[in-house]
């Protein structure tokens, strides 16, 4: 007699310590195979461009952090480089440094935490992800130091930053950039050389170059594919033109690519800071700008290389105190479209550690 | 450095190939009629002087007498970008073709104008609520949703 068999339909989440947040995947499985996969989103979703249209320009910084809230400096950065470009305003020499420092900084943070949780979702449970955190509570105190936060920052403002770092500041960053390298060969050795993650990684939940592109990927998932695009240098905002640094990029798009660029775009980062401090001019950090600011009818549109991908504010204004539309373009909303694609025919286990490869953030996913 | 092609500039060349397609045109962004979105979409990626092969951003705004759909295109080749926006007055039924056969990019982005400003999207393969729920009633980025 034949047996009788039927896809089996899993839910994986919206709780669930796999999903880096409130995130569902209806899952359709034969046996321990993935067949299809739907991801469900909106469970954290709080309406943040509804609620921008009713605030001041300056108070929606605040809600741009909480988009990706491992990397809110970076979103504040795209925001105010959004209103700048809209009202046309310069910002001091010094603030543009201060503000390139944070950046890379919050790309190495994000970063090691996407490891950290990459590593966990492998089955490495935890421990990676203290090795990551050692490093990163360093920056977190670095953060701390300049802001008094240490998860949203709400640090740059329209037309600078908001405080001057002090004086402790530079010599602690110092430290960290020349001890950060040794803590980078150390990981490499750990993980790239154990053959259970390459076994797991290598091969696994490949994204092909040419549907990277198609489906509009960015960032470090768009680069291991082979890509070799990075607003920082294609686009070049704020002063990234002055700095001399690499795009990694991966050659086979598959779970260890993307894991590996995300190791050498940190090593990168740390040169452009490295950099940033050497040439850091003193002077003022804040231009003066109005307190209610009203840019000129018109629209803009800010994109920065965020550590997850391309994130864009596209602003309308129309001369009043308030955006009249206030729109985010989410880099890691848009590199799930390809989620289906990578994991189709692999194991469910495979499932979880590809999507953890993508390293999503529900905060910037549901907004 | 990411050239933003001239909206007239490339206005001309969509009219030598689809006359009457543009609607305006102007430095910053190209404004097509929604029926020939499609096709002026379909030729700006194919052309081998445009290869706007990356579709950057898709969102609409409400501006209360129309809609405008602005699509963000960009050519990785040639480092080019170009705003491409088209208008729908109908406020009851405001419908656009889907561009998600092009840019597979569209997709979650033709969802979430659907869900939040009530776009619809023809030719999409599973144009449903993204963010909010089955069943919410309204479209909560319009205007007048308050």
């Amino acid at each position: 007699m034949a047996l009788q068999t039927e896809p089996f339909i899993l839910n994986v989440g919206p709780q669930h310590p796999s999903t880096h947040g409130v995130f569902r995947m209806k899952v359709t499985l034969d046996g321990e195979v993935v067949v299809d996969v739907e991801p469900v989103i909106g469970y954290l979703h709080r309406g943040i461009e509804k609620m921008g249209e009713n605030r001041t320009y300056t108070q929606i910084i605040p809600l741009t952090d909480r988009l990706d809230y491992l990397a809110s400096l970076t979103n504040n950065l795209a925001y105010v480089l959004a209103v700048e470009k809209l009202a046309g305003i310069k910002i001091p020499e010094r603030a543009e440094y201060l503000r390139i420092i944070m950046a890379e900084s919050m790309r190495i943070s994000s970063h090691l935490m996407a490891v950290g949780f990459f590593l966990n979702d492998l089955g490495a449970m935890m421990t990676p992800v203290l090795y990551m955190w050692r490093e990163r509570e360093k920056l977190l105190d670095l953060f701390e130091m300049v802001c008094g936060q240490r998860l949203t920052y709400n640090y740059m403002r329209i037309g600078g930053v908001s405080h001057d770092i002090p004086e402790e500041f530079l010599p602690a960053m110092k430290k960290f950039v020349t001890e950060m390298p040794g803590f980078l060969d150390e990981y490499d050795q750990l993980i790239a050389s154990n053959e259970i993650v390459l076994v797991r990684t290598k091969g696994v939940g490949v994204l092909p170059k040419e549907t990277a592109i198609d489906i509009g990927a960015s960032g470090p998932v768009l680069r291991a594919s082979g890509v070799k695009w990075d607003t920082r240098k294609a686009d070049p905002y704020s002063i990234y033109d002055r700095f001399d640094f690499d795009i990694p990029i991966g050659a086979a798009g598959d779970n260890y690519d993307r894991y590996w660029v995300r190791m050498q775009e940190m090593r990168q980062s740390l040169r452009i800071l490295e950099q940033a401090m050497a040439q850091l001019p003193k002077g003022e950090v804040i231009a003066d700008v109005p307190q209610l600011l009203r840019p000129p009818v018109g629209e803009a549109y800010g994109h920065i290389e965020a550590p997850k991908g391309e994130l864009g504010f596209y602003l309308v204004s129309d001369n009043s105190i308030a955006p009249y539309r206030f729109h985010i373009h989410p880099p890691t909303l848009i590199n799930l479209t390809a989620l289906k694609d990578m994991v189709v025919g692999w194991k469910i286990a495979d499932l979880i550690v590809t999507f953890g490869s993508i390293d999503v953030v529900l905060g910037e996913i549901d907004r | 450095m990411t050239t933003a092609l001239a909206g007239e500039q490339v206005a001309k060349k969509i009219n030598e190939a689809y006359p009457s397609a543009v609607a305006v045109a102007d430095k910053t962004a190209v404004i097509v009629n929604s029926d020939s979105l499609f096709q002026v979409a379909e030729f700006l990626k194919k052309a081998p002087e445009f290869d706007f092969n990356y579709l950057g951003d898709l969102t609409a705004v409400d501006y209360t007498d129309y809609f405008e759909v602005v699509y963000r295109l960009v050519s990785l080749e040639h480092n080019y970008s170009l705003v491409l926006k088209t208008r729908c007055y109908d406020r009851e039924n405001p419908a656009v073709p889907s561009v998600t056969k092009l840019w597979r990019a569209a997709d979650f982005m033709e969802r979430e104008a659907y869900d939040l400003m009530g776009i619809i999207f023809m030719g999409h393969p599973n144009l449903k609520r993204l963010l909010l729920w089955e069943g919410f009633e309204g479209y909560p980025l319009r205007r007048d949703y308050l």
